[in-house]
This record gives structure tokens, sequence and C-alpha cells, in this order.
């Protein structure tokens, strides 16, 4: 079981609350976590990744053990820790500013 | 006795405000979507109860709302707004070439007629259509796909498509405007699109009387007479006769006719309302006076309204999307600012009061007027 924690955002739009849990198939990487994201919370497409490049916004950030996954390639291997469910895939909205 | 429902979208979520006919007492519902930039909200003339919503921000980027009960629930519908094919080029304020690329949508304009279609106005300048009730949406690409379209350039605001007016008495007639490349109309329903600027002199643009690159503000019609629009330019309060084809210069006496607004009374053809902002470079009134001005000419002859209004150190904007009129036998106006403060007047304008004085920046305002 993959967790994932949301942005306050985000759990808003998909009207969740805390973690959340989704089977994937190993390989665990970015992209078959953001397909299963976005196949049990359709609302979510178009949010954590651009439509029709299917890239990461740019004020999107992945992190995971304490580590800043957002520059790593979308089909590299998650951590061990995430694929296992130990340590859940944080999706953060970055500080960024703004008005 | 019938009701009001003003919608209004900020930088920071959307309010929902209630009335009774006499519009003195108001019941306020928000933020909804709060934290999100709510550029717009409209509802359908066919099916009141239907509304749109946009609703973006610059981390998770576009979603659209739905209700289907006056804005009490709303659900998420599409928000892929996919160009059709190449996306080509359009110029970018240092002049160079810049590949077209969806930012936002800044309009929704529900159908006339049918509650599942809806038009969309979008940031890099485009009109999407969706006959699904937003769930998905489709570009009419000759708009853009116009022969000026490469010379299109962004205003400061962005390229965007922000104003689209049907005609009641002609389904294949629409006009839509872009900031800054001006007015457009289409006379078989968005096929294809002749620009409409005859008239209209920029004196920032190297042709000021160029066929396109007008930063058009808003435009707004009479359903009675859709063959007269009304303009407010960058600078310069319009008129057109002719359904555009050619515009004249109304701002007559106005103490400045730079502005962002303007609006048509619901019963009075040539009653017209802009709120005059000192000039492209000072974005807020002049004087510090916050001022709607009315002509009961079409033009030309302005008066200024000011009863309820701030007249000392008010330096708030009124954005292009942010004034209304609702239907009621004394005809209600209504406007938002920057600063937050949503105004009403239930006598055409001749009295002002606040709805709300301290929202986020208002980015839009429309009003329904119901059973």
């Amino acid at each position: 079981m993959i967790r994932v924690v949301l942005p306050t955002h985000l759990r808003n739009l998909a009207k969740v609350n805390g973690e959340v849990e989704l089977e994937v198939e190993r390989p665990i990487t970015q992209r078959s976590v953001l397909n299963a994201l976005e196949a049990r919370y359709p609302m979510l497409r178009g949010t954590v990744r651009d439509h029709a490049t299917q890239l990461r916004r740019p004020f999107v950030r992945f992190f995971a053990c304490e580590q800043d996954l957002s520059h790593e390639s979308p089909d590299s291997l998650l951590p061990e820790e995430v694929a296992s469910g130990r340590e859940p895939f944080y999706i953060v909205g970055a500080i960024a500013g703004g008005v | 006795m019938s009701k009001v429902r003003v919608l209004v979208g900020t930088r920071k979520g959307a309010f929902i405000m209630t009335s009774d006919g006499k519009r003195q007492q108001w019941d306020v519902q928000g933020p909804l979507f709060a934290g999100w930039e709510i550029y717009h909200i409209k509802g359908s003339p066919a099916d009141p109860n239907r509304l749109y919503l946009s609703q973006c921000s610059g981390w998770f980027g576009q979603l659209i709302q739905r209700s289907n009960d006056g804005g009490k629930t709303w659900e998420p519908v599409g928000n892929q707004f996919a160009y059709v094919g190449e996306p080509g080029t359009h110029q970018w304020y240092d002049g160079t070439s810049r590949p077209w690329a969806f930012k936002r949508v800044w309009h929704l304009e529900p159908s006339l007629s049918e509650p599942d279609t809806v038009y969309a106005g979008i940031e890099d300048a485009a009109l999407f259509r969706s006959a699904d009730g937003g769930q998905s949406w489709q570009e009419l690409p000759g708009l853009r796909g116009h022969g000026s379209g490469p010379r299109w350039q962004p205003g400061a605001g962005g390229l965007c498509l922000h104003t689209i007016l049907f005609d009641p008495s002609n389904a294949r007639r629409m006009f839509i405007a872009i900031s800054a490349a001006g007015a457009f109309r289409t006379d078989d329903a968005g096929d294809t699109w002749q620009p409409i600027n005859r008239g209209l002199v920029s004196q920032y643009i190297p042709d000021p009387k160029a066929e396109v690159g007008h930063c058009v503000h808003r435009i707004a019609m009479h359903r009675s007479r859709p063959n007269v629009l009304f303009m407010q330019k960058h600078w310069d309060v319009m008129r057109s006769d002719n359904a555009g084809d050619s515009w004249q210069e109304v701002s007559g006496n106005l103490p400045t006719d730079f502005g962002f607004v303007i609006d048509v009374h619901a019963h009075e053809p040539e009653t017209i309302y802009v709120v005059p902002i000192k000039s492209d470079s000072e974005h807020f009134p002049l004087d510090g006076k916050l001022q709607v001005y009315r002509s009961r000419s079409g033009g030309n002859e302005w008066e200024p309204l000011t009863k309820g209004l701030p007249q000392s150190n008010c330096f708030v904007n009124v954005l292009r999307d942010a004034m209304a009129v609702d239907s009621m036998d004394t005809c209600g106006i209504y406007f938002g600012t920057t600063g937050g403060q949503v105004y009403a007047s239930a006598d055409a304008g001749d009295n002002w009061s606040p709805i709300v004085r301290d929202l986020p920046a208002v980015l839009a305002v429309e009003v329904q007027t119901l059973p």
C-alpha cells in the first residue's frame, strides 16, 4: 500500500482527510503513483502534473524520506520505504510567495 | 418578490450574496474554494441554478466547477484545454515570438438557451466551447487561426480573451475581445472571425489605427439592440452602431477615459456606466474619489454618481469583469474593487452602499435576477 500526503488544497478538492492510501503495482515510481492517484481521484488530473506533457507543475514538489525527489525522472524507482508503505510520498505546494 | 444573487470571484475564493428585491439586506456565503483565484462565476440564462466557475492557482493550475443548485453544492468538471493542432506562436512583450500556452480561464459565458453549453475565454487567447456541461472542452480554432494571430501580444495582464457576447437575435453571431489584440466577430457560429476594430485609435502601438493590436478592456451590449456595442478601451470609451463594423469615441466629458468596466442599464439601452481610472500607469480613481459615471445618451454626456461611494483617499481599481446589472424593475448596478468592496445600487446608480467591505481583491462580479 502506497501512502500519499496531499497539500491542503488538493485534499479539499479530493474530499479526503489525512493520508491517501493507494494500491499500486510495482515498479513504484512517481508516474505509477500519480497514475493511481489520478485514477482514484479524477478531479486531481491537471493539478499535480500538466495534462498534455504529464510533467510536474512548476510549483509542485515531491518529497520522501527527507529527500527532494522533484527533479528525479518520473520513471525512477521511489525509495523502498515508500514502495513498502513505511514512509509516505509527499506532494507539496512549493513555498513560492504569491499574492 | 424577486431575488437577486450576486456572484463574486476574488483572489482568494468565491462569494455568493443574496437579497430580496429591495436589495438592502444581504446574506453572504463564502469563501467558497478558499485560497484559490476565482476569475469568473456565471449562471446559465436558461437555468439559473446552473452555475459555472473558473478556479485557478499558480500552484495547482486550472479547475472548472459546476453547480446545479444555485451554488449550494459544486462538482469539478473538465479542466483540459488543448489547442487544436500545432499551437503556433504569438508576439511576446519584447517582440519575439512565443508558443501559445494555456494559462487560465478568464471568462465563462453560458449559452443563452442551453444550460449544458458554455464558452470559455482563456489565456493565451483562445475560445473554447463545451456542450456537455463543462466535462469536455473543444477549441474554436478559427479565432486563433485568424491570420493576425501571430501578431497578437499580451497586455499587462496577459494575452487574455476576456469578453464573450452572444447576439440574442442571431445564434450564429458572437463577439469576443482580447487584450491586446482587439475585438472580433463571427457570423458563422465561430468557424471564422473578423477583426472589428475600425475607428479605434491607440497611440501606444506603432500604427494607432492598426487592424489588430488594440487593448480592448471590455465590451457591453443591450439584449434588445445587439448591433449597438459599447467598449471601454485601454484609453477611450467607444460605441458602434453597426455590430462593430466601425466605432466612434464617446468619452465626451469624462474626467479620464481610461478604465476597465463598462455595462448597460437593463431597461434603458442608451444608459451606460463606466468607472474612470486615472491612467494606465496609475490604476486608481482620479483624486482618490471613487466615482461611477453614467451616460443616459449612449455616451458623450456623462454624470458622476458618488452618493455612498468614498470621495477621499480611495485608491482601488475596478477590474474588467467586476461590474454587472440586475433586471429588477429599478435596475440594480454592482461592482467590486481590488480593495475588496462590493458596492450595490438599487436605483440605477443614484445611491450606493457596500454589500461587503473587506473581501480579497475582487476579480469578477455577476448578478442573477431570480423569480
